[in-house]
């Protein structure tokens, strides 16, 4: 049984907990120390790439929507991308730190794919709220990577990258199916 | 060993290391705090909506409804990180420490 898209949007909020929390600590130890074990070095490239995966499984079931459908290959193709570059990365093919203008890109493609897809307004019901507000926070947070890509040594950079998923969490677990914000629900949004 | 050779550690050595010493301790510290710090969210928003507890309120719902609700995926994912992650990474930062030192 298809799980209902709030449950779908509260696990992928844990992911996005966890790896948020993942790379703060890689920002506060500094990343000669957390590659220093294998598994710790693969743990961010292959969240991203599984959780690329998963979200390609959700296309398959989004079928209901083609706006749906779109963006949830957009996030599905974005993460893939990020998790073969990170892959390539930890394994040290890549090396120049403007690689991480790829993460940034495909961050903000994935915020424009929440804003777009979303066509209903902010006040609309909870999720169009968090659809809007996850879109922007995403899209502003492709500044982090770009800086990182300029100025390689600012771990600043990095515990924001970090924590914008722990804040892309918190919006995930906020998310219910009909549910009303500050108050707001829209009529149509019962149907 | 004559002790024209075997001079003190200069002042501004020796509080260099204080400092990176006290500098890997906060570290540690903040790592070790990340997974009860989300323990402790999901513990409080399990208090502030108990509702979302569905096994507590023995009403018939899905398994869906009992095992993924919002305080207890916090909760596990606080778990996974001090539990997994920590740990490994805190023997690492101050092994690095030692080994700098030595």
């Amino acid at each position: 049984m298809a799980p209902r898209p709030e449950i779908a949007h509260w696990l992928t909020g844990s992911v996005c907990l966890l790896l948020g929390l993942v790379l703060l600590s890689e920002a506060l130890v500094g990343t000669s120390v957390f590659r220093r074990r294998a598994w710790r070095a693969y743990l961010w490239p292959a969240i991203a790439l599984g959780g690329g995966v998963l979200l390609w499984v959700i296309v398959v079931f989004s079928t209901f929507s083609p706006m749906h459908l779109l963006a949830h290959a957009v996030w599905a193709q974005a993460a893939m991308i990020v998790g073969a570059l990170q892959f390539a990365v930890v394994r040290g093919k890549l090396t120049s730190p403007r690689w991480s203008l790829v993460t940034s890109g495909a961050l903000f493609l994935s915020g424009l794919a929440f804003i777009l897809h979303e066509q209903n307004p902010w006040l609309y019901s909870r999720s169009a709220f968090l659809h809007h507000a996850i879109g922007w926070v995403v899209a502003v947070a492709a500044l982090f990577p770009l800086a990182e890509a300029l100025r390689p040594r600012a771990a600043v950079w990095r515990a924001a990258f970090a924590l914008t998923f722990v804040v892309v969490a918190v919006l995930l677990y906020a998310d219910r199916d009909l549910a009303p914000i500050f108050g707001h629900l829209s009529d149509a949004a019962t149907r | 060993m004559s002790t024209d050779i075997a001079t003190g550690i200069p002042e501004s050595a020796a509080r260099l290391r204080r400092s990176a010493v006290a500098r890997r301790s906060r570290r540690a510290l903040a790592v070790l705090l990340l997974g009860p710090l989300t323990i402790l969210a999901g513990l409080v928003w399990a208090v502030a909506q108990p509702y979302r507890i569905v096994f507590l309120e023995r009403a018939d719902r899905g398994l869906y409804d009992y095992l993924v609700q919002p305080p207890l995926l916090v909760g596990l994912v606080g778990v996974v990180f001090a539990l997994v992650v920590a740990p490994g990474l805190v023997e690492d930062l101050e092994s690095e420490g030692d080994g700098s030192e030595a």
